[in-house]
């Protein structure tokens, strides 16, 4: 059926992602962990580092630490062809004018079940979880691909005209709940997928900037720029499938920020299609006195003021060098002073991330089958030296992965001055290795959350930022919030609660928390989830800490937003609103 | 307050209550030498800093809280900050406690001898330690135990060292440390001195509270001090004291710590060590100084009975959940938290609360002894005393009535009753005496039997008498949070003009207003405490009640003239204060001046024959009355050169004297201001 519709347009190969791409999971369809029939868990696929690979110790640590067991199993309830084929997705609600002008300027589009569902949920656990057991809500009516900025521009002037609400779409990786369309919505809804539009339409090698399609995936950007010997250095950890336009739309932060700067940092020019008309500025003068930037109303907007077509951002000769690298702390709180100090100093590498003692003990889980006898006993040489010669204590002690970036002989002067810096700290440099691993896990832990699922486990990360003062305050406060909460509200198991410090600025640090439970003998674990992380979130705020750091408010940290703006500051964004956007045309109702 | 349930009507004889075990038990069969070197090894709080004692001052130096303080007074005073740094250093010396392991086995071990020879047991309820070794591993833990004997916070330390439980440091007034030797031996046992008054002094009450904030944070040990401030001369409850709890609630405020758990601990005497000694003090024979060769002399109270003590370790209460919904903590958000500021309204106010919660808790589990019910049977029938069958007869009765309302009343049931009123007289035969099968309280020689206690002729006379009265008005009063709010609306039915809800109501209000600083009364409180006490005395039958009027049944008269009763000497004494104000205070009375006045005044009318309770004599009452009319404006301070004289306003005076009388209406214009 999509085949049928999509066969009178020229649509680029890259529509059929999703056919890559689990509908009721993380990531790529090959890509997954599974316990084999020795009860060994192995991560398949080929497309990382860690694919193919046995991961001896993550039954134990998977067992021990939420007390499931490989014998009680939860598999997604429906195959896709339940969904599918026997209509649990509500037929289209579609504009039938709006589906002929469409036809008539030639975009194509597709009202097909599965475009529709794939579009309609991000990756929050409850979207992910109401997939897995085949609950489908309110879905998007249609899916149109524009092919360029004029394109869209056409598509807003008929969702205009036809009174249509548009929902745009760019990786689909929100965690916000900005994807779901909502039920109260009565026009038909759209979802507009920038995916075609994905190239690189110039580089100015003068000026270091790059003009680009919004609709283009971060590892698509980064290889593409790549070839040409250039980067922008913007890594967020979906950088695999999320989208620069998607970057912009929520102020996304990416891990090496530190060297290269965050999406308010890396962009000179946006072109942005709203039911107003095109914004954007007339020159790409580095930096203006012109007023408010309205960049930043543009930024964080999260899809409701319009749809961002093309960016012109910063790029960077690509790193001569880079080097990983690792520093084991006696205890959190060192760890935290250490950062602090690197902070103040200006020195933090194009990376820093600390881990807490339950992160470090879960990286250890996912250490593959070693090849050699010399690797087991170097490592049990390692750990011997750590926690009996130097004495830390294996349950407090945690680590803190580092990423240099530049020439070679600055990364190895920068590398000796951080290493300096930990050594007051108690710090122990741990290797390379330790390191690379902490990053790849970036990559592979959402996947993680899939196996979970499979045997009732289930769980999610979520962000603050914070000032310096308060870290471990809110660590601490959070952490045990959450125990808490699981408990009162009958887990009957302890959850996994832990945090790590992702990324330091000058006045502060952004902490992330990652928590999961078993949910056996809970009659609705999902409620039971949103419950723990909406207090999770009351002690973040209590504790000073801030909505989000980058993954944005979308519909789930919506009720916040007043306390968090003031009422000024909310009418102030209201009122831009009502101004770009009188008839609510981008209808997601994300943010206000 | 949105967020307070509706009072319940909870019964509260279905009060759960742990039952207790006698420790010194075990003590009368064992080595007291092995018991003070058994193996000491408490559990400690999770979370607990490593060398959190040994760096415990240095941290509270270094921290910012001092470093910014120290700096501002610098900045203000022109004086160098390390003058000042230094200061702060000797604030904390002189202050800081010394606890060592040594000295506690010491105490363990005197104590022991000491506790065997005053007392015939000291019961502890065993569930609410285990609770409370619970609560130390989870959370920083302050305990908070009534406050009626200087043995209070020995005794504290002695059971947590019994129990193996990490022994608390103690906030200790400052007085102590005037006896040299003892001063020293408490700060090695675990207390921390603190001066009673540094109100201005922004340097002390930062390395105070910091110092305080320091040993919570670390979680090194509880913190223990008294709600009540000081020690209750009259064993009524005192109005909390904010400061301290103020302190350790702060840092769950700024989210140093997940949580704080409150501990309140109700410690019962049989009989008070300082019981003719309050009742002097409330006299005005001043209090002697604590001095060393004092506390020898009182060696002599080891040869006498001081019956039993019961400790209660209450329900551990979560400063988190306290505040749920009642403090935003993201007050703290827009500054360094290490600045000092003011608490917020709300805070302060949800701080008021929990104090007055807390205290209600100790009440609560205050364990009565039937010579309590017996004392406040013997004060209402002062002058011709009761027949010891008649005295048997009403403490049965009134055991029924208190257990009905609550009262955790610790009565011996399978004695004959006649037993337990007999042994209870012989316990406290310095203050009652049995002539011809008539039981009185023992009010000087000459009165014989049968004859009504002869009125005092001399001053001194009068004193002595007094003494007892007060001694024994401190028993009464420890039932007195049982009786309390129904004898607050058993006094509005009598004063109010008719029997209409809405003027009792208005009575009720006004009389509790009127005696909130005499009493535990929660202020915000006075809706739901007129339905308890319309839900007690309805459900006792000594009351009926109709959509429109309250009226008092025929058998529940002698309930409410007892509750009467009770409340009436607060009453009078309230009166003759204000009388004393209108008719006798000058234009130049001072605040120094108006205790021995009043007093003089008191004295002059009893001998005259126009006043008949003694325990008006009393400061406290005294006191209280001041305070009550200051805060309702009826007197105003105005300070004049060195000295704060009293400015009274007649006509508020007068009619305030009048409503408390029931010769006026409480009138909506007073209830409104109230």
């Amino acid at each position: 059926s999509i085949l049928l519709i999509l066969s009178q347009c020229s649509v680029n190969s890259s529509v059929f992602t999703q056919e890559i791409m689990k509908w009721n999971g993380w990531g790529y369809s090959d890509s997954r962990f599974l316990f084999n029939k020795k009860g060994q868990a192995e991560f398949t696929g080929k497309r990382y580092r860690l694919s193919g690979m046995i991961l001896p110790s993550l039954k134990d640590w998977f067992e021990g630490t939420f007390g499931a067991s490989l014998q009680h199993k939860s598999p997604a309830t429906v195959s896709a062809i339940y969904i599918y084929f026997f209509n649990a997705v509500q037929p289209p609600t579609l504009n039938e004018a709006f589906v002929e002008d469409l036809k008539s300027v030639g975009i194509p589009f597709s009202h097909d079940a599965e475009d529709r569902v794939f579009r309609a949920h991000g990756h929050c656990l409850h979207e992910i979880f109401a997939l897995r057991e085949g609950k489908v809500g309110r879905v998007p009516d249609l899916v149109v691909w524009p092919n360029c900025h004029n394109d869209v521009v056409k598509i807003v002037e008929l969702a205009c005209k036809h009174s249509v609400c548009l929902i745009p779409y760019g990786g689909g990786t929100s965690v916000s709940s900005a994807l779901e369309c909502p039920p109260e919505e009565t026009r038909s809804i759209v979802s507009l997928d920038t995916s075609q539009m994905n190239r690189i339409l110039w580089i100015d090698e003068k000026n270091l900037t790059a003009h680009v399609e919004a609709g283009i995936i971060g590892q698509d950007l980064e290889r593409l720029l790549n070839e040409n010997g250039y980067c922008t250095g913007h890594e967020p950890d979906s950088m695999e499938f999320s989208s620069l336009g998607g970057w912009v739309a929520t102020r996304a932060s990416g891990m090496k920020k530190n060297i290269y700067g965050n999406i308010e940092d890396l962009v000179v020019h946006i072109k942005m299609v709203t039911p107003r008309g095109v914004i954007e500025k007339s020159c790409l003068g580095p930096r203006m006195s012109t007023g408010p930037d309205i960049h930043h109303f543009i930024m964080g907007s999260e899809g409701t003021l319009g749809v961002v077509t093309e960016v012109t951002m910063k790029i960077r000769p690509m790193p001569e060098y880079q080097k990983y690298g690792s520093v084991v702390f006696p205890n959190f709180e060192q760890g935290v002073a250490c950062l602090r100090e690197v902070a103040r100093q200006r020195c933090a590498p194009a990376s820093i991330r600390l881990m807490d003692n339950e992160q470090f003990q879960f990286g250890h889980a996912l250490k593959p089958q070693v090849s050699s006898i010399f690797t087991s006993f170097l490592d049990g040489l390692k750990k011997f030296y750590i926690t009996k010669f130097k004495g830390f204590d294996p349950h407090h002690l945690c680590v803190a992965t580092l990423l240099f970036e530049g020439n070679r002989e600055k990364v190895l002067q920068h590398e000796k001055q951080v290493y300096d810096i930990a050594a007051k700290f108690g710090g122990l440099a741990a290797g390379e290795d330790n390191g690379q691993r902490g990053y790849m896990l970036t990559f592979v832990i959402a996947y993680l959350r899939d196996l979970g699922m499979d045997y009732y486990v289930i769980g999610e990360s979520f962000e603050t930022s914070v000032p310096w003062d308060r870290v471990l305050d809110i660590c601490r406060n959070v952490k045990e919030r959450i125990i808490r909460e699981c408990k009162e509200r009958g887990v009957q198991f302890p959850p996994l609660s832990t945090c790590r410090v992702t990324q330091t600025y000058d006045a502060g640090a952004c902490v992330y928390f990652y928590f999961a439970f078993n949910y056996r003998g809970l009659s609705d674990p999902v409620h039971v989830y949103e419950r723990v992380e909406h207090a999770a979130r009351e002690e973040i705020l209590a504790n000073g800490g801030s909505l989000s750091h980058h993954h944005g408010v979308g519909k789930l940290r919506k009720e916040w937003m007043r306390e968090t703006l003031s009422n000024v500051g909310m009418g102030m964004l209201k009122s831009v609103k009502d101004y770009v956007d009188p008839n609510n045309i981008f209808g997601n109702r994300n943010l206000l | 307050m949105a967020a307070k349930p509706p009072y319940s009507h909870r019964d509260p004889m279905l009060k759960k209550r742990d039952d207790f075990e006698d420790i010194l038990e075990e003590r009368r069969n064992s080595s007291d030498l092995r018991y003070a070197l058994k193996c000491y090894t408490p559990v400690v709080y999770k979370g607990v800093t490593p060398n959190a004692a040994s760096l415990l001052k240095t941290t509270v130096l270094q921290s910012d809280q001092l470093h910014y303080v120290v700096d501002q007074l610098s900045k203000e005073t022109g004086v160098a900050a390390d003058v000042i740094q230094e200061e702060a250093s000797a604030i904390l010396e002189e202050m800081a406690h010394r606890q060592q392991l040594s000295t506690v086995r010491f105490f363990a071990f005197t104590l022991s001898k000491a506790f065997k020879a005053l007392f015939r047991s000291i019961h502890v309820n065993e569930e609410g330690i285990q609770r409370l070794q619970q609560a130390i591993q989870e959370h920083p833990v302050v305990l908070l135990p009534s406050h009626r004997s200087y043995m209070d916070f020995l005794l504290m330390s002695y059971i947590l060292y019994t129990y193996d439980l990490v022994l608390p440091v103690i906030a200790a007034g400052m007085d102590f440390m005037g006896m040299k030797f003892v001063g020293e031996m408490l700060r090695m046992s675990g207390a921390f001195f603190i001066r009673r008054s540094f109100g201005g002094d922004k340097l002390y009450w930062t390395v105070f509270s910091e110092y305080v904030k320091t040993m919570l944070r670390n979680g090194m040990a509880p913190v223990e001090f008294f709600l009540e401030g000081t020690r209750s001369r009259t064993s009524k409850s005192l109005t909390p004291k904010l400061g301290l709890l103020n302190i350790v609630m702060d840092p769950f405020f700024k989210g140093e710590v997940f949580d704080v758990s409150l501990v309140p601990v109700s410690i019962s005497y049989e009989r008070i060590l300082e019981e003719t000694l309050y009742a002097r003090e409330l006299l005005g024979v001043p209090k002697p100084k604590e001095s060393t060769s004092g506390l020898f002399k009182a060696r002599k109270v080891l040869s006498e009975d001081y019956g039993s003590i019961h400790v209660y370790f209450g329900q551990p209460v979560s400063v988190r959940s306290l505040a749920q919904g009642k403090v935003n903590r993201c007050h703290f958000n827009l500054m360094p938290r290490h600045i000092p500021r003011r608490p917020s309204d709300e805070t302060q106010c949800f701080v008021n609360d929990s104090a007055y919660s807390l205290v209600r808790a100790q009440e609560e589990n205050m364990v009565l002894k039937p010579w309590v019910l017996l004392a406040s049977l013997l004060l209402q029938n002062q002058s011709q005393g009761l027949l010891l069958d008649e005295l048997t007869e009403q403490a049965v009765w009134l055991r029924g009535l208190s257990r009905e309302y609550g009262a955790f009343l610790n009565w011996p049931d399978h004695m004959a009753p006649s037993e337990v009123v007999s042994s209870s007289l012989s316990l406290h035969r310095d203050l009652v005496k049995i002539s011809g099968g008539r039981v009185q309280l023992a009010l000087g020689g000459q009165a014989g039997p049968r004859q009504p206690c002869s009125s005092p002729i001399t001053e001194e006379e009068l004193m002595n008498q007094a003494v007892v009265v007060l001694s024994c008005t401190s028993y009464r009063n420890q039932a007195l949070h049982v009786f309390l709010r129904p004898a607050l609306l058993a006094s509005a039915i009598h004063i109010a003009t008719s029997a209409k809800k809405e003027e009792v109501y208005n009575s009720f209000s006004f009389l509790r207003n009127m005696l909130s600083n005499e009493f535990i009364l929660c202020p915000g409180a006075t809706l739901q405490d007129f339905e308890e006490a319309c839900y007690l005395l309805g459900k006792t039958g000594a009351l009926q009640m109709s959509q429109q009027e309250m009226q008092v049944t025929d058998s529940g008269q002698k309930t409410v003239n007892f509750l009467t009763a009770m409340l009436d000497p607060f009453l009078q004494g309230y009166q003759v204060v204000c009388r004393y104000l209108c008719e006798e205070a000058t234009e130049a009375l001072t605040e120094k001046q108006f205790i021995p006045a009043i007093r003089t005044f008191i004295v002059r009318l009893i001998l005259a024959g126009s006043l008949r309770y003694y325990e008006l004599l009393s400061s406290d009452l005294q006191k209280n009355a001041l305070a009550a009319l200051l805060r309702l404006g009826a007197i105003r301070k105005i300070k004049v050169a060195d000295n704060v004289t009293l400015k009274v306003n007649r006509l508020m005076v007068n009619s305030l004297e009048d409503t408390l009388g029931g010769k006026l209406p409480t009138q909506k214009a007073v209830a409104a201001r109230l």
